[in-house]
């Protein structure tokens, strides 16, 4: 029999048990919660210190000229933005078409062991070390052609923006209900059209995120350029040329042991800033809006690891 | 009544489409045989020169006539940030992860995650600014000042000089740079634990972090080791932030001996010379070259960590089908 003492006495350890483990979850949800801090108040920090000190070197002739002299905070980072802009579009004309393709590839006919092996190299390709494809445009395109070209920089990023838009056209492409294809077929027209007309054009908002996504991604990349476009203080002289970009000057300025060189760097990492977080944050608005309020804040990415 | 019949046309036009994405999907196998042909050949002379001792050398020494080079520090530099950032970033990464699959509550769930990805958007050479002008300037009167006057004397990898361009720096920079690219692919794992897991475990009476310690971490083990060493490929690779931020020593100083000393690593260097090199001279080939021991390296942890998350995903889905 138990006595009332021992009774007295379990519920004692009880209560004691419940209360340790109590405290224990409560000191581990803090501890969760510090965790989600510590990595917000690094990108607050960028935000804040970007936004103050690049507003600073903000004007007209910042956003238009050329550089002026080392050292003398004159000039401006005309054609770094010039750069980028061209650069980000040349190589969307390489990458996206075949993006693309690999994507309806991937989706249409890659339900085998080839789609496979093709799928898994772009998700390996998509986490790849920039700069050794930076090397590898180097020595495919700047040593053929004997200089360094936005050519160069153009084939280096269009190879990183490519298996970003492969595997997201393939997600949203798979998307689409079967039923759509069926109506297609049952119409009778043929498989290629099917996929051009009917599922592309409603997979496209989620295909246009992952494009933007992936421009958002290079506009910001730095170690291939150095090896492909170099960098200049000139506006656009022609294709064979080297050629300035955002990332590559904001680079260059702050190796430069000038407060007016910093103040610079600052003003070219607002610009740069503006662009790759505009590109990201619009594009999530503005194409997932009409899935529901959730989905606002979940850009296709999610969906990586899902099939 | 008339009679449709179907004209079949002269070409086959679904063939035609299938082969045009065929070729666009072969793109990518042909650039990567092609990264691997370009780097082994553009990097054949300094194996030829040095042999194997281009990996466990230490010397750098691109004067010409005296040419010797040894790639040894940088890949230890590698490891070492690496592994810092790995040491740092993943505890961090996993309770954000927690955080936003079981305690947060359901309305800030996605806007935080949304959040968190922004730290993936920031451009890398971005980072480095930052971390050259605003971070290393508290972080060294804050913590590494404190840091060194308690244990600079006694423990070695404390020794050197708080100065902030150094491979601790760079380490933790690179850190924060990993936290959105593991914690959400850790939440996705989380996510994709059944709930009758979980609800096993509550039905025992178990708090949230049993739950999570019971139900979920056994379940979502090897997705979370995988979802790590996919952040350990990006650290591998990082090159902006750690350039401007490891203070870029060369030759034998850059071995990484104390987390005050300026360090390199193997992305870094090949930014910091590569235009310096003269195509003509052996120091270009030895940048190849450290470019491709960088590319077995991350080609290898990218390799290992997608077979890992994808088989937990996979047992996930078999799961829900059967």
């Amino acid at each position: 029999m138990i006595t009332t003492e021992q009774r007295a006495e379990f519920r004692k350890r009880f209560r004691y048990n419940v209360n340790q483990r109590l405290i224990t979850d409560k000191i581990v949800k803090i501890i969760v919660f510090a965790c989600v801090i510590v990595a917000i108040i690094p990108l607050g920090s960028i935000l804040f210190e970007v936004f103050k000190n690049g507003s600073a070197a903000l004007s007209i002739e910042f956003l238009t000229q050329i550089p002026g002299a080392i050292g003398t905070g004159e000039g401006g980072i005309g054609p770094a933005i010039q750069g980028t802009l061209l650069i980000i579009g040349m190589s969307s004309l390489i990458g996206v078409p075949i993006g693309v393709l690999s994507g309806i590839f991937l989706s249409e006919f890659g339900d085998n062991r080839f789609g496979k092996t093709i799928r898994f190299f772009n998700d390996v390709m998509a986490e790849f070390p920039s700069i050794v494809i930076g090397i590898f445009a180097f020595l495919l395109i700047v040593l053929v052609l004997g200089n360094f070209s936005i050519w160069a920089g153009t084939f280096a990023l269009s190879i990183i923006m490519l298996p970003i838009i492969a595997r997201t056209t393939e997600e949203s492409l798979k998307l689409v209900p079967i039923t759509y294809r069926e109506a297609g077929f049952a119409l009778g027209i043929k498989r290629w059209a099917v996929i051009t007309r009917i599922i592309i054009s409603s997979a496209k908002s989620g295909m246009i995120t992952g494009i933007m996504l992936a421009v958002a991604r290079i506009g910001g990349e730095t170690a291939p350029l150095i090896m492909t476009i170099l960098g200049s203080s000139q506006f656009f002289a022609g294709f064979n040329g080297p050629m300035d970009a955002l990332p590559l000057r904001i680079w260059r300025l702050s190796l430069l042991p000038y407060e007016s060189a910093q103040a610079q760097g600052w003003g070219a990492a607002l610009v740069l800033i503006l662009i790759v977080l505009s590109i990201n944050v619009g594009v999530r608005f503005l194409f997932l809006r009409n899935r529901g309020k959730a989905s606002f804040w979940h850009p296709r990415r999610e969906q990586k690891w899902q099939r | 009544m008339k009679v449709i019949t179907l004209k079949k046309g002269p070409v086959d036009t679904d063939k035609i489409f299938k082969v045009i994405t065929l070729l666009a999907a072969t793109y990518v196998l042909v650039i990567i045989a092609l990264i691997v042909f370009e780097l082994v050949s553009g990097s054949f002379p300094v194996w030829e020169e040095e042999g194997l001792s281009f990996l466990t050398g230490s010397d750098w020494n691109a004067v010409e006539g005296r040419e010797s080079f040894g790639a040894l520090p940088y890949i230890f530099g590698t490891l070492v940030t690496s592994g810092l950032a790995m040491v740092i970033g993943v505890p961090i990464s996993i309770g954000i992860a927690m955080f936003l699959s079981e305690i947060a509550p359901k309305f800030i769930r996605t806007p935080l995650s949304f959040v968190i990805e922004l730290l993936a958007a920031v451009p890398s050479v971005i980072y480095g600014l930052w971390g050259l002008f605003v971070f290393r300037v508290y972080f060294k009167d804050w913590i590494e000042a404190p840091l060194y006057n308690m244990f600079g004397d006694s423990i070695w990898f404390f020794s050197g000089t708080p100065f902030g361009l150094d491979i601790f720096t760079a380490s933790v920079i690179l850190a924060i740079m990993i936290i959105p690219t593991i914690s959400s692919i850790s939440r996705e794992i989380m996510l994709a634990v059944p709930n009758s897991q979980r609800e096993a475990a509550y039905m025992l009476g178990a708090t949230k972090w049993e739950v999570f310690k019971m139900a979920v971490i056994p379940y979502s083990k090897s997705g979370l080791i995988g979802a790590s060493i996919l952040g350990l490929g990006r650290a591998v690779g990082e090159t902006m932030a750690v350039t401007m931020l490891i203070g870029n020593a060369t030759g034998p100083a850059a071995f990484p001996q104390s987390l005050f000393k300026a360090g390199q690593t193997m992305s870094s260097i090949i930014a910091n010379e590569f235009n310096e090199a003269s195509p003509a001279g052996l120091h270009i080939h030895a940048l190849i070259g450290i470019g491709l021991v960088l590319f077995i390296t991350a080609i290898g942890i990218n390799i290992i960590a997608h077979l890992l998350v994808a088989r937990v995903l996979k047992a996930h889905e078999g799961a829900v089908q059967a």
